[in-house]
């Protein structure tokens, strides 16, 4: 059985990892949005909307 | 898993990373010590920033810093798989394609440096992409394979984040960033050098001509005596110039006595055993060394500030 078993686990093992490499570029790509909108408040303030269209 | 092909290359074989694997990629180590000078440059800076702008400004700098770590990793995974120390860096030890290493250097490379453009200024930008070409093909590719002053000219690399910090609010450079950036630039050949003294075997196995391999141990002593010297010289500067106090100076001071005390010890030892703990000894104080001296400025500053001297 622990012959048969070891593929299977090892599938198990690097689904689980791929989807946890999934999940933290998720969240860098979500912390490099809220960095951008937060810089771009901060450098041009509430003002930032505040254009000629 | 790892094997080395007919052409001396890593081939990774097939493995999922774990996300740890990539952050390792960008060498956090070294990541830490780059984020703390950058931001000692940046708060001694003249004129201050807004905390958001800061906060991206050091985050560019770390991770351009980090993404000329994984151009190096990428680069040198053949030498990595021999050494003792390098050996289970994610490349070398198979749980990483050396393409998508360099894929995540080149990419966060232009992120890091287009982010902290329009977050700061642009001599900042080039300066951080100055910095990161300096380490990944002046220093990985051309230097350290090719002279026992890798190191040396290499240092300039891992010394510009203070100065980039400094650009980053001033828009300039100054005497004082010099200075910034000339501490770490003297701090990393007896740094360095420590460490070859105790790994020599390790770089003789890779074939890196570091200083101890290819001059010998007692001109990498005599070498590291007075570097540690012209460091402590140049440590005293910043009361000099003006842009620290009484309480950095006496900081300066008994760390770089210590400092000087321990590359002494080193230079006085004769046996072997004795040789590499000296030379231990040495490489963890100094580490110690660049963080002390770097923090000393910013509570200087900060209690400078504050009025409490």
């Amino acid at each position: 059985m622990a012959v048969m078993g070891q593929p299977v686990d090892r599938e198990a093992e690097q689904a689980a990892r791929r989807r946890r490499r999934s999940l933290v570029l998720a969240l860098v790509l979500a912390a490099f949005v809220v960095i951008v909108y937060a810089l771009t408040i901060a450098k041009m303030g509430p003002g930032v909307l505040q254009r000629p269209l | 898993m790892a094997y080395v092909d007919d052409h001396g290359q890593i081939a990774a074989v097939a493995g999922e990373a774990r996300a740890e694997d990539y952050f390792a990629l960008l060498k956090p180590r070294v990541m830490s010590l780059v984020v703390f000078t950058a931001l000692v440059g940046l708060l001694l800076a003249p004129g201050g920033i807004n905390p958001v702008v800061g906060f991206v400004a050091v985050l560019s700098i770390a991770v351009g810093a980090g993404a000329s770590g994984a151009l190096n990793m990428w680069y040198d995974a053949d030498i990595d798989a021999r050494m003792s120390r390098t050996a289970n860096r994610p490349i070398p030890a198979g749980r990483i394609d050396r393409d998508h290493a360099l894929a995540m250097g080149l990419v966060l490379s232009a992120f890091s440096v287009v982010l902290l453009g329009l977050a700061t200024n642009w001599l900042a930008a080039g300066l951080l992409a100055f910095t990161i070409f300096f380490y990944a093909v002046i220093y990985t590719m051309w230097l350290k394979r090719a002279t026992p002053q890798n190191i040396v000219i290499g240092g300039a690399a891992g010394s510009f984040p203070p100065m980039i910090g400094w650009a980053a609010v001033t828009g300039s450079v100054s005497l004082e960033a010099c200075v910034l950036f000339l501490i770490i630039f003297l701090w990393t050949p007896p740094h360095f050098w420590a460490l070859a003294l105790y790994k020599q075997s390790d770089y003789g196995a890779a074939g890196v001509p570091m200083l101890p391999n290819v001059a010998g141990e007692g001109a990498t002593k005599v070498q590291i005596l007075l570097y540690s010297v012209v460091l402590v010289a140049v440590s005293l500067l910043p009361p000099l110039l003006g842009f620290s106090g009484l309480l950095y100076t006496v900081a300066a001071a008994v760390t770089g006595a210590l400092f000087l005390l321990s590359a002494g010890r080193l230079f006085r030892t004769r046996e072997n055993v004795a040789m590499k703990k000296a030379a231990r000894g040495l490489f963890g104080y100094s580490l110690s060394y660049l963080f002390l001296i770097f923090l000393a400025l910013l509570v200087d500053r900060v209690a400078g500030l504050a009025g409490w001297l």
